[in-house]
């Protein structure tokens, strides 16, 4: 490679150069090139709606085949801004690096996308990494949004119930959270170790359950804040909260567990007697009974895992951003969680990088609503797009002609859970 | 069929093969696993395309874009594993797909014609089915008569078996060859996919041996057993197990009064008493669903024991986890390899570890040793001949023959005081049985207990120092392998020395 002046006669011996194989390597269907090609599909259906949802734009394809400039500049003006908003919003702004290094600006303002970010795909490296170990494991585990709430109430309540101080409060509360969502994911692990009770069943309906506790709980006296009229718990303790980055930077030490919890993860997957059971268990249960493994103990143990790292995600949400327990804390984590773990293809790394994409969708959404006036639903709809896109490999394969290199078994991934 | 060549991608299953089939004739074509007779009579029955060559049926050249064109010009198929559907009555089955109807675009299913025409199909060739028994009621070698009343109802000129006799006891075989003689007597032709020399040896008229998708030879029945073997294999094969008598010493397993229930709750072994000694090899045979693997099963650990002990070494097992059997020095290469035995996503060296990977040196009940793992599985696969790209690649990616060589050389990769070989080689091509069976014999001859099950008797036969007949969960008989076939196949089908049925 550093070697400028190889003969050429070794480039001729080699049928193809490397440049040649990397194109040829990225035109088969693996898994990464559908990944990114099912984001760009997605960005592409993503700008006709963003042109479609613009009246003023719409009105200038009434005179479409007068004057067709009018209409596609402004088309192309709107998706511009909306996607370089959307990019600013998520990355980074020249305009305010710019205005740091003059000095009319703050460097938070210059980090506060990426901040931005990072923070709302904390909580969701956890929950995606919820759904992806179980879904390693054999199980598709609906239940990361019933475990992240216990996560958020059991985080919750140790923040503002118990005083410890700085340091341990904060162990204590992510604990208390771990353990909340590692009871929540037990109950369906054991129901299907014991009775065979289908885990997509159970963790949709412990859902509902711990969706309707957590209005229940933060009406209660000790828990509501008594200086305020609607529901909404008291405020979590300083001593609990994550330290984060200086105000108004919002990311705060979530995002280092998230990814110390995605090696810790990779680590159990690939080196540990554990992983090694529950990828043969997933992938053929009657194999690891013959090989004597304990294929009722795999799905309890799993399940705890599953629930413990959801309800690390909604400790996270509570500890890091929320500071105290409404009935919507929890947001939608833990169904996003599912899509995030789609599309990092139930492997950990990836489940944190998708995490980090949906993250910064979502952050670039925000600037992208306020700025360009194009709702924030957009971004729910780009990801669902692209889930959609990579949950149907085929189609994406059939749109861009891609060789039908390994692919073709992407498409059974996420179906066999049921 | 003239040069018929078909690829899969870059593998050519089929390389221009000529095959000529005789009215009246009965034609074998012999082969081993994956060596492209299924593939070469899948496009004669319109189920694949030939890429080149042609098919000439009576000096027209055919072109089959369906099974049902196939049938049009006269040409039927009884696949391995047959195509009925269980709940359904022996006659609706045969209608199934050319049903009769009354009642103009009405269809109403006209049963009782239906119903007429299969037994005057059974009466012609001399096949008595039942039309109104449900299939799933039916054993195997009745529903392999109804599938072959199926293809004749249709009026086939040519009837294509793939496989019959895996699954049939030896007398249903006999029955089957005398129904394709009858059948090839009365002017229709009988294509016989098989890889039991003994079999072809017996019924053909012409035999076709196929080799890696090629044509290696065209001969006649008088052809040596061993010569066909090693036409199938590219090389000799020894068919005989080669061995020393058995030095039996003291009893390893001992089962008294086993009685075991299958998944539906049914007595599947019924009071089974048995023992293995060091040094033996005990062979259990019977034809499947006799309570073989319910049996094997019950010493592992992995189906509940009614009543009755089962002893290692004097120690009970019953009542212990499979985890626990495994660590007593058990080893053990289950019946259904794709299964039970192999996790097929898992490297081969994954594979090699399944059920040691908590355990010094490959790792402990918290980490692996990838290293440790990675070792010693490149010194299995030199050591037990796996074909394989590398130790990394997915097991599903092997032969079946390797595949199974994965298993036995896991389950013989540490100290033993008894091994459980249920189905050693099946689905196994001869070489890899060849060695498979060299291997259990060497691990008899450390000393080792060895309970093979196998519902091929000649295996049982040629591995076994004494057989156990199992009928109906029980052990009708303990003989030597030394007694005629033909005996050991009456008591297999439950007859007695007393020349009566046992019940």
């Amino acid at each position: 490679m550093t070697d400028v002046t190889a003969p050429a006669e070794k480039d001729e011996q080699r049928p193809e150069s490397f440049f040649g194989l990397f194109l040829r390597n990225m035109w088969s269907a693996n898994t990464v090139t559908v990944t990114t090609l099912s984001i760009i599909l997605a960005l592409v259906i993503g700008a006709i709606l963003i042109v479609v949802s613009d009246a003023d734009v719409l009105a200038k394809f009434a005179y479409f085949t007068a004057r067709p400039g009018d209409a596609l500049g402004a088309s192309g003006d709107l998706i511009g801004r909306a996607y370089a908003d959307l990019f600013k919003g998520a990355i980074f702004d020249p305009a305010s690096f710019r205005a740091w290094f003059d000095g009319t600006g703050t460097w938070q303002a210059a980090f506060n996308p990426v901040s931005e970010t990072l923070t709302y795909a904390a909580p969701l490296v956890f929950t995606g990494l919820s759904v992806a170990i179980a879904f390693r494991g054999g199980l598709f585990n609906i239940g990361g949004q019933g475990q992240a709430v216990i996560g958020c109430v059991m985080a919750g309540v140790a923040g503002f119930a118990v005083g410890l101080p700085i340091g341990i409060h904060l162990v204590v509360a992510l604990l208390a959270g771990a353990l909340g969502g590692a009871l929540w994911g037990f109950v369906p692990g054991l129901l299907k170790a014991r009775t065979g009770a289908h885990e997509v069943i159970t963790t949709i309906m412990l859902n509902y359950t711990a969706t309707l506790f957590l209005g229940w709980l933060i009406l209660q006296s000790g828990v509501r804040d008594p200086e305020r009229s609607d529901a909404i718990s008291k405020t979590i303790a300083h001593s609990a909260e994550l330290p984060a980055m200086p105000a108004p930077l919002r990311v705060h030490l979530g995002i280092v567990l998230a990814v110390l919890a995605t090696a810790g993860v990779a680590w159990l997957l690939d080196r540990s007697a554990f992983g090694f059971e529950l990828r043969a268990v997933g992938v053929n249960p009657p194999a690891a009974k013959t090989a004597g493994m304990s294929v009722a103990r795999t799905y309890t143990l799993l399940m705890v895992v599953a629930g413990a790292l959801a309800g690390l995600g909604g400790a996270t949400q509570v500890l890091g951003t929320a500071d105290k327990l409404t009935a919507q804390v929890a947001g939608n984590i833990g169904f996003d969680g599912l899509l995030v773990a789609l599309l990092g293809r139930n492997k950990p790394w990836g489940t944190l990088f998708a995490a980090i994409l949906y993250g910064a969708l979502r952050a670039g959404g925000n600037l992208m609503q306020v700025d360009v006036g194009i709702s924030l639903e957009l971004v729910t709809v780009l990801q669902a797009l692209i889930v959609i896109f990579i949950a149907a490999p085929a189609l994406v394969k059939a749109i861009f002609q891609l060789r039908a290199a390994r692919a073709a078994r992407l498409g059974a991934s996420m179906a066999k859970g049921w | 069929m003239r040069g018929i060549t078909k690829r899969f991608g870059d593998l050519v299953a089929n390389d221009h093969i000529d095959i000529t089939v005789e009215p009246g004739e009965v034609h074998a074509l012999l082969g081993e696993n994956g060596a492209g007779k299924s593939t070469l009579m899948n496009q004669l029955y319109g189920l694949l395309q030939p890429d080149e060559g042609e098919i000439v049926v009576n000096g027209e050249a055919k072109v089959f874009r369906s099974p049902r064109d196939a049938i049009a010009a006269g040409i039927g198929m009884v696949h391995q594993h047959f195509m009925l559907v269980p709940v359904f009555t022996v006659a609706e089955n045969l209608a199934l797909g050319a049903e009769e109807v009354r009642g103009g675009p009405l269809g109403i299913l006209d049963r009782r014609r239906n119903r007429r025409d299969v037994l005057e199909t059974s009466r012609k060739y001399g096949l008595p089915v039942d039309p109104d028994a449900l299939v799933e009621n039916l054993p195997v070698g009745a529903q392999q008569r109804v599938e072959i009343v199926k293809a004749l109802i249709r009026d086939v000129d040519l009837l294509i078996l793939d496989e019959p006799t895996a699954v049939l006891t030896p007398q249903e075989t006999d029955e089957l060859l005398r129904v394709m003689r009858s059948l090839a007597e009365t002017g229709k032709s009988i294509v016989f996919i098989t890889h039991k020399l003994r079999e072809v040896k017996a019924i053909a008229d012409r035999i076709t041996v196929i080799r890696r998708g090629q044509t290696v030879a065209a001969v006649g029945p008088e052809t040596s057993e061993d010569e066909l073997a090693a036409l199938m294999v590219g090389r000799d094969v020894s068919l005989e197990v080669t061995k020393t008598p058995a030095d039996p010493g003291a009893d390893i397993l001992k089962i008294t009064g086993l009685v075991v229930d299958d998944d539906r709750g049914i007595r599947a072994v019924d009071g089974v008493d048995l023992s293995v000694r060091a040094g033996e090899v005990l062979g259990v045979a019977g034809v499947q669903g006799n309570g073989q693997t319910e049996l094997v099963e019950a010493i592992m650990g992995l189906r509940p024991v009614r009543t009755g002990r089962v002893e290692l070494d004097g120690q009970d097992l019953a009542g212990r986890s499979t985890k626990q059997v495994l660590r007593a020095g058990v080893g053990y290469v289950p019946e259904d390899r794709s299964l039970d035995g192999v996790v097929k996503d898992f490297t081969v060296a994954e594979n090699l570890v399944l059920d040691l990977y908590d355990r010094p040196p490959f790792g402990n009940g918290f980490q692996l040793n990838p290293k440790a793992i990675a070792d010693s599985a490149a010194e299995r696969v030199s050591q037990f001949d796996i074909r394989t790209a590398s130790a990394g690649a997915a097991v599903g990616t092997l032969s079946g023959g390797n595949q199974q060589k994965v298993v036995v050389a896991r389950e013989m990769s540490r100290p033993l005081r008894l091994l459980i070989a249920s189905q050693p080689t099946r689905g196994v091509d001869v070489g890899s049985i060849e060695f498979i069976h060299r291997r259990i014999i060497h691990e008899r001859d450390n000393g080792t207990a060895v309970l093979v099950v196998s519902s091929e008797l000649d295996e049982v036969v040629g591995l076994a120092d004494r057989i156990a007949v199992m009928y109906r969960g029980r052990i009708l008989a303990i003989v030597s392998p030394d007694l005629p076939r033909e005996e050991i196949g009456l008591l297999m089908a439950g007859i007695t020395d007393a020349g009566e049925a046992s019940k």
